[in-house]
């Protein structure tokens, strides 16, 4: 009789928060969640074009597997992104909301372009290329380091002053697409160097990308040794998480943030070089891409873990390419491509939630407490 | 027994994940009638009263008002109940009027009335004996009065049963006494009272009965005419303890910390820091007094190097050599390469003085990462010392490698407290070391104070308990607004003497007695 009468008011649920889920139950959590992700676009997919969804997994698997051109194409925009999300991860593990990746991406790229093509013919080979890593490095780091002496000595808010300047970058890069373009008047560069070649990243083994994907994997491993080894890395963890604790410790605080923005600034100028000189050999406004907003969810998603990294940076890629081979493929609008991506990362970031919380039934309290 | 409670618990159970936070909790209180509900920290005081406020919904049992089952989902349902509590942390808005802040949230019809409220603001104070000033702005009070406004807010919404979180908490033993008689008189008049505590003598000087949780359940319900000190203890604690400090005589003192006439302005301009002197010696434990927030905290890390003064001076004198050193001005890294041996276990625990989400071998690190010229880190000699604390210090932990965040708020203090002793300072400051610490964990604490007084450190401690400062100091400071209003001797001076100093804030310095 009680239960009748104060049921009609009870809370149907309420959200608790877990302790540490074992390993396995949040692997589980996250591969039923990609599941349950492919269901629905199979849903959509089928109601909005009626093709066999099978069939489209399948042209997606192909559009980053396809051939061996695909592999290597995949392997390279992975490598890219996950340069640059290596650039941030420093600067959120010590909660530094860096959002200025693309912008010091972008001034990397400049630096690199600026190189090849007002140098380019003129020193040799070896030294350019010294000289193109010291400038793209000196740019990213120019771009990372200024935001972080402000946040250090007037506390400004490093999010919206990393987000200006990225419009700063891109201008600087717009107009000086116009000063260097190639051929007159289109205001675009165009292939620098087509026919000296000078400033390319040379090909190892026949494979034009193998010298980004070796660098950026170098620099992976680095990053987590630096993080989880280095004295470094101790400091930021704990500036991160107290910048009293670190204070009281006689950390120098400014200095800390200063050098870190400085390193995350200075791997961004390595991927602008990667871009330019090992990529593209070329530079637009669109050289960077959006990437640099990109590996901030890579970043995340792997939970500032590095080599986690080259796991969430693939799968961003995987989709990407997926999805824009199904555009092709069916000759469907391009927008089914971003639909399906939208609802596969809706469901990876969406599951996070589970695991880290956990829901109870009024009903069911009793089975659900023995349970947890 | 015949008349109904005015509130009845029955079989009330919470938990928060796996921690049982209360466990078939049954309790009741009759109207006129003061209930203390007495544990230690951590025992699920707050969550059970939390859950009669609205604030928290019970994952079982029932509760009745004056007979019949309520169900109360939100705050709002608590005052349709006519329940009424008032929290720890005061929830005023600073820059409104007693008044403003007394009728916030309230549905009237329409009209806003302040005189109105204002009169009858003045009318209850007028009933319960209360001193208020209804247009006084919150920011302009002091925090006996913001409490005084949250207890009016509450009556003034019809409260019959009140329930009070450890309300002496932040007040001086003159205050104390003020709001008991007020308390009184709200019993005398039906008032149903429930008042949540760990100090045993308010227990026995106000309640008519007392309730003990222990680990989240209910022990016993006692009359208070009927019990004792010791038999609280025991039913708190589980066990026979005996709550007596060792004081030892200082043996021969000498200066160790100087600190002359410093100042300090906050950016706003007001003096956090007015004029402070004073001398810790070696093998003394000097005690630091004071109502919350009068600068107990800019003083000590002032003296660590993490807050700057205006003027003035901090002179170490080395143990060893005899040699003078300034403090002022140093960085905390500077005064560590000065040789200083300078411990400080900082009132936030696990904001400053540790890393929360880092394992204890990690917290250990934090004093010692630096050394060594390999620019990575070294984790052995860490990993003992936090092996060693943990053996020693009895923290109750999985491993080391348990960010400390989540152990018990003993356990953290254990942990802090066993990483500064650990660099055998030569000075100690301890800024509310047992705040939140169960009974055990605080004499625990006491004594590990006490040895490194025997050891020849001076130690420094900032505590709120004055019957403990007494217990345990060799000589009470006083601090009010900044300012050094007296220093006691701790094995003569009362509890009176000591609470009048803590108000004393108009008259220049104060009477130095030892």
């Amino acid at each position: 009789m009680r239960n009748h009468a104060a049921n009609k008011r009870e809370p149907l649920f309420h959200i608790v928060k877990r302790d540490a889920l074992p390993l396995w139950k949040s692997i589980l959590v996250r591969v039923i969640a990609i599941l349950l992700a492919l269901l629905v676009c199979a849903v959509v997919v089928v109601f909005i074009t009626d093709l066999n969804p099978l069939e489209v997994y399948k042209s997606m698997f192909d559009g980053a597997f396809g051939s061996s051109r695909k592999i290597w194409t995949t392997m390279q925009n992975t490598a890219i992104l996950l340069c640059i999300s290596l650039a941030v991860t420093p600067a959120f593990k010590m909660r530094f909301w860096n959002i200025g990746a693309e912008g010091q991406v972008m001034v990397g790229c400049l630096g690199t372009a600026a190189c090849m093509i007002l140098i380019g013919d003129k020193v040799p080979a070896p030294l350019l290329m010294v000289i193109m890593v010291v400038v793209s490095i000196a740019c990213g780091t120019l771009w990372g380091v200024l935001p972080a002496i402000f946040k250090a000595y007037w506390n400004t808010n490093e999010s919206l002053f990393t987000l200006m300047m990225n419009y700063v970058a891109i201008q600087l890069v717009s107009f000086f697409c116009t000063v260097w373009e190639n051929p007159k008047g289109s205001a675009t560069i165009g292939m620098i160097n087509m026919n000296s070649q000078a400033g390319w990243f040379p090909s190892l083994f026949g494979q034009k990308y193998l010298l980004n994907i070796l660098i950026v994997l170098v620099l992976t491993i680095g990053m987590y040794i630096y993080l989880k080894y280095n004295k470094h890395g101790y400091e930021i963890a704990v500036v991160g998480e107290s910048q009293n604790t670190a204070r009281y410790v006689g950390m120098n605080v400014k200095k800390i943030i200063i050098r870190t923005m400085a390193l995350s600034g200075a791997i961004c100028g390595v991927a602008g070089l990667l871009l330019v000189a090992g990529t593209d050999h070329t530079l637009t406004t669109s050289s960077a891409g959006g990437m640099g907003f990109t590996a901030i969810m890579v970043s995340w998603l792997a939970k500032f873990n590095p080599l986690l990294m080259i796991l969430t940076s693939f799968l961003i890629v995987f989709l990407e390419r997926g999805a824009g081979e199904i555009a092709t493929d069916f000759r469907l609008n391009e927008s089914i491509a971003d639909i399906l991506t939208g609802i596969i990362l809706f469901f990876i970031i969406g599951c996070e939630f589970f695991v880290n919380y956990q829901i109870i039934f009024t009903k069911k309290r009793k089975e659900a407490d023995s349970d947890a | 027994m015949s008349e109904t409670p005015a509130l009845e618990l029955k079989h009330i159970s919470k938990s928060f994940g796996s921690v049982i936070a209360n466990h078939d909790v049954s309790m009741s209180v009759r109207k006129g009638e003061i209930l203390s509900v007495l544990g230690e920290n951590g025992s699920g005081k707050t969550t059970l009263m939390n859950m009669i406020a609205g604030i928290y919904y019970p994952d079982e049992g029932q509760i009745f008002i004056n007979g019949s089952e309520v169900v109360i989902r939100s705050p709002k349902d608590a005052y349709e109940h006519k329940i009424g509590m008032i929290h720890q942390h005061f929830k005023l808005v600073d820059v409104f009027t007693a008044t403003e802040n007394i009728v916030l949230g309230l549905r009237g019809n329409g009209r806003l009335d302040l005189k109105k409220a204002a009169e009858s603001i003045q009318e209850i104070s007028g009933k319960y004996g209360f001193e208020i000033d209804p247009n006084k702005k919150i920011y302009q009070m002091s925090v006996s009065e913001k409490q005084t406004v949250e207890i009016i807010k509450v009556l003034y919404r019809g409260a019959d049963i009140l329930i009070l979180d450890e309300p002496t908490a932040v007040l001086t033993p003159q205050e104390t006494q003020k709001l008991f008689s007020v308390l009184r008189r709200m019993r005398d008049d039906g008032k149903a009272i429930i008042i949540i505590t760990h100090k045993l003598h308010e227990v026995l000087s106000l309640s008519d009965r007392v309730s003990v949780l222990r680990k989240g359940e209910h022990i016993a319900t006692v009359l208070t005419s009927e019990t004792s000190e010791s038999q609280l203890t025991e039913m708190m604690v589980g066990k026979k303890i005996s709550l007596n400090i060792e004081r030892s005589e200082p043996a021969d003192p000498v200066d160790r910390l100087i600190v002359k006439n410093i100042n300090c302005l906050s950016r706003g301009g007001v003096k956090l820091l007015d004029d402070v002197s004073f001398t810790a010696r070696s093998g003394e434990i000097l005690g630091i007094a004071g109502i919350a927030g009068s600068g107990q905290r800019e003083l000590l890390e002032a003296i660590a190097g993490l807050q700057h003064i205006d003027n003035g001076e901090i002179t170490y004198i080395d143990p060893k050599t005899g040699k003078k050193e300034n403090l002022r001005d140093k960085s905390p890294l500077q005064i560590r390469e000065m040789g200083v041996r300078l411990s400080f276990v900082p009132e936030d625990r696990l904001g400053m003085g540790l890393v929360g989400n880092m394992d204890i071998v990690d917290n250990m690190l934090l004093r010692s990462y630096r050394r060594g010229k390999s620019i990575f880190l070294e984790k052995k000699q860490p990993r003992t010392l936090a092996e060693e604390i943990i053996k020693q210090l009895e923290v109750v932990t999985p491993g080391v490698s348990t960010p400390v965040r989540r152990l018990s708020g003993g356990n953290v203090q254990k942990v802090l407290v066993g990483r500064e002793i650990a660099s055998s300072p030569s000075v100690l400051m301890a800024a509310y070391p047992v705040r939140g610490l169960d009974i055990n964990s605080s004499y625990l604490i006491y004594k590990l104070l006490n040895e490194q007084k025997e050891n020849g450190v001076a130690v420094i401690f900032v505590g709120e308990d004055l019957d403990v400062l007494l217990e345990l100091c060799d000589r009470i400071m006083v601090i009010g607004s900044g300012k050094i209003t007296g220093i006691v001797d701790a094995r003569s001076a009362t509890k009176e003497e000591i609470g009048l100093l803590m108000t004393k804030t108009e008259s220049e310095g104060g009477t130095m007695y030892a």
